[in-house]
């Protein structure tokens, strides 16, 4: 089953690599969105894959009878989902803002903390 | 109920003694920070009362990090787990001389440029929280230097970058959405490069404890298997992209002078370093097999971050751009350290990030009043700064000296070491490269000096004269010179040429601190108790 998991893995890092390469804002964006998708699925995936073997514990134990599933990269992913979220909220605002301040979503036409035309500094006095 | 009556043995698995007092300093940076900046958030209105809290928090700060620090100066590398959950099941931060020293000048940066605030940013400003964002941009950065845990160094990496674009984008100016989005964007493949490469460490080892799997890589019949590259590279890339080395640096020069000028300084001391700092802690401490097949990368990156640095500071004229430029050199040089990787070389690097932290934010601080007083960070309209005040002209003038690493200030003595243990291991390249690129930066600061304060006025003022036009202070700079503009300057280049002329206290935090992880007993020891 990791096999098949790590092949959509794969998949999905392609097609969040291949829009980011975009110069569009909006497309970057979607690849950033696609990107922490394909590192949950990997950190997932990295905690190996179990079938429905819930982790109880019965009541004369201390520790489950059976190999369970592994909650830790469930906690880690769970964390890596609120910050990508927060992060890409924060993101779309401020490609949306950029792109009314600036009239543009494409990054070759934001130059303006760095122009294009800059003189060359001072040579002498 | 079933259980209640059951007596578990819980000493397996939870610290069954209480934390003494004093460990409680282990948490304090984290907690002072996120309570002194939830506390400015509710006062976001109140814009007078604001700076009074946040920087009466950052004063605490300072303190409780000398505290730790003088604590585990006395009491050795400490260690303390979240809910007494033994390692390496809870998470654990373990501080030792490297993380308190580092955060301590952190801490002691972040409250300087909390009052350096109070005369740059106005109360629009404050009210979108300039003050929260900082102390919870602190609570980021002293977590990810007293943090024992992987994973929880990359949320502390999250939590700085989260505030880092609150301050980043403070006044929402067109320059600043367009630097801002670069910023964003890039930092944000950084830290998911971070934690791709984390995700895999755990697929491999099962832990994330830093300790833990320091031991466990180190116990691997070969630590430098395939896998285990692929690691090291991932995490390479990604420090090296928070770091702002070659050739993933180009988001630096692209927003540190896009926003108030106290947040390019703090931004210019402190989140670079927290990079190097990761590069540091992950490569000398978890995968130091790996630093061995990565050094000559690593040499040749820190050359390149070198000497782009150099010749870009070199090739500016807007003087908050040029420093960017000159952090970006400084950053090559702490490479270079972690490139040659002796023990020698690593506490050059932590002495130079040191001094890096300190000195970019007194010189973007000082840019700052450049504008004050010629009314633009514009090479070719600044002149004549000297005629209005020699005390900041010898302000500049130390500040200049130490970042091209010239005696007697800060800068001198880790380029020393840096420059002797990169011959001592055969690097004659890395080692010219630093010393090139010193010069380098000598030139563009010198030029700095010629321009702004030593020529009579602006381009086009005439040879010998002295331009008597009065300026009005440029936005975002402080507009009156009082004591939130000089007592945060003096302070750090007080210490610039404190440990310019007595670098013995430095010298030796920086070689323990290094020592420390280089030979990683204590830590480990630390974290799992005394060894079976």
């Amino acid at each position: 089953m990791e096999t098949g998991v790590v092949i959509l893995i794969g998949l999905f890092f392609t097609v969040a690599i291949y829009l980011m390469l975009s110069k569009y804002l909006v497309r970057m964006l979607l690849g950033i969105a696609i990107l922490g998708n394909a590192v949950n699925l990997l950190i997932f995936t990295n905690g190996r894959l179990l079938r429905e073997v819930p982790p109880l514990i019965p009541e004369h134990l201390y520790v489950p009878e059976v190999v369970t599933a592994n909650p830790l990269p469930q906690a880690l992913v769970l964390t890596a989902i609120v910050i990508s979220f927060s992060f890409f909220a924060f993101l779309l605002v401020l490609a949306f803002r950029a792109y009314q301040e600036l009239g543009t979503d494409g990054v070759n036409e934001m130059r303006l903390a760095e122009p294009e035309d800059d003189p060359t500094p001072p040579q002498g006095y | 109920m079933a259980g209640s009556s059951v007596s578990v043995d819980l000493s397996q698995a939870m610290a069954t003694a209480p934390v003494a007092a004093g460990d409680w300093l282990v948490v304090a940076p984290s907690l002072l920070t996120i309570l002194g900046g939830s506390l400015c958030l509710m006062l976001r209105k109140n814009t007078d009362l604001q700076p009074k809290v946040g920087i009466g928090f950052l004063g605490v700060l300072v303190l409780a990090n000398v505290a730790l620090l003088l604590r585990v100066l006395d009491h050795g590398v400490i260690t303390m787990v979240m809910g007494s959950w033994l390692p390496p099941f809870g998470i654990a931060f373990t501080v030792d001389t490297l993380g308190a020293t580092l955060s301590l000048i952190g801490a002691i940066v972040a409250f300087c440029a909390g009052v350096y605030g109070a005369a740059t940013v106005d109360s629009t400003g404050r009210r979108y929280g300039f003050y929260p964002f900082l102390l919870l941009m602190m609570t980021g950065v002293s977590g990810a230097f007293l943090t024992g845990d992987i994973f929880n160094l990359y949320v502390w990496f999250e939590v700085l970058l989260i505030s880092s674009y609150g301050l980043l984008v403070l006044g929402n100016d067109r320059i600043q959405l367009d630097g801002a989005v670069k910023y964003g964007v890039l930092n944000l493949v950084g830290t998911n490069l971070f934690l791709i490469a984390t995700g895999m460490l755990y697929g491999i080892f099962g832990t994330l404890n830093m300790a833990d799997l320091a031991q466990k890589v180190a116990s691997l019949e070969d630590p430098a298997s395939g896998t285990l590259a692929t690691v090291a590279a991932l995490y390479f890339l990604a420090f090296a992209m928070k770091a702002a080395a070659f050739p993933v640096n180009f988001w630096l020069p692209a927003s540190y002078h896009t926003p108030n000028i106290v947040v390019s300084a703090v931004f210019a001391g402190l989140l670079t370093k927290v990079g190097v700092y990761a590069l540091i802690r992950v490569f000398v401490l978890i995968l130091p097999a790996s630093l061995g097949y990565l050094s000559d990368v690593i040499s040749v990156v820190a050359i390149a971050t070198l000497l782009t640095g150099a010749l870009g500071a070199l090739a500016q004229s807007e003087v908050r751009r040029l420093l960017g430029y000159v952090v970006i050199a400084g950053i090559g040089s702490m490479l270079a350290g972690v490139a040659v990787g002796t023990t020698l070389a690593i506490s050059g690097a932590v002495f130079y990030a040191v001094h890096s932290i300190i000195v970019m934010t007194a010189l973007y601080m000082m840019a700052g009043v450049m504008a004050m007083l010629g009314g633009s960070y514009d090479l070719r309209r600044l002149g004549g700064l000297y005629a209005k005040s020699a005390a900041y002209s010898a302000v500049f003038l130390v500040l200049a000296s130490a970042v091209s690493g010239l005696p007697p200030f800060s800068g001198f003595w880790p380029k020393v070491m840096l420059v002797k243990a990169a011959f001592a291991d055969d690097r004659a390249w890395l080692g010219a490269a630093i010393l090139v690129s010193g010069f380098l930066t000598m030139l563009a600061m010198g030029r700095v000096w010629i321009f702004a304060f030593w020529r009579g006025g602006p381009e086009g003022t005439p040879d010998g004269k002295t331009a008597s036009v009065t300026t009005v202070p440029a936005d975002g700079a402080p507009q009156v010179s009082g004591g939130a503009v000089w007592v945060p300057l003096g302070i750090l280049t007080a210490l610039v040429i404190y440990i310019g002329v007595q670098p013995e206290w430095m010298l030796k935090l920086s070689t323990q601190g290094a020592g420390g992880i280089v030979e990683p007993l204590d830590y480990l020891r630390s974290v799992f108790g005394v060894p079976g």
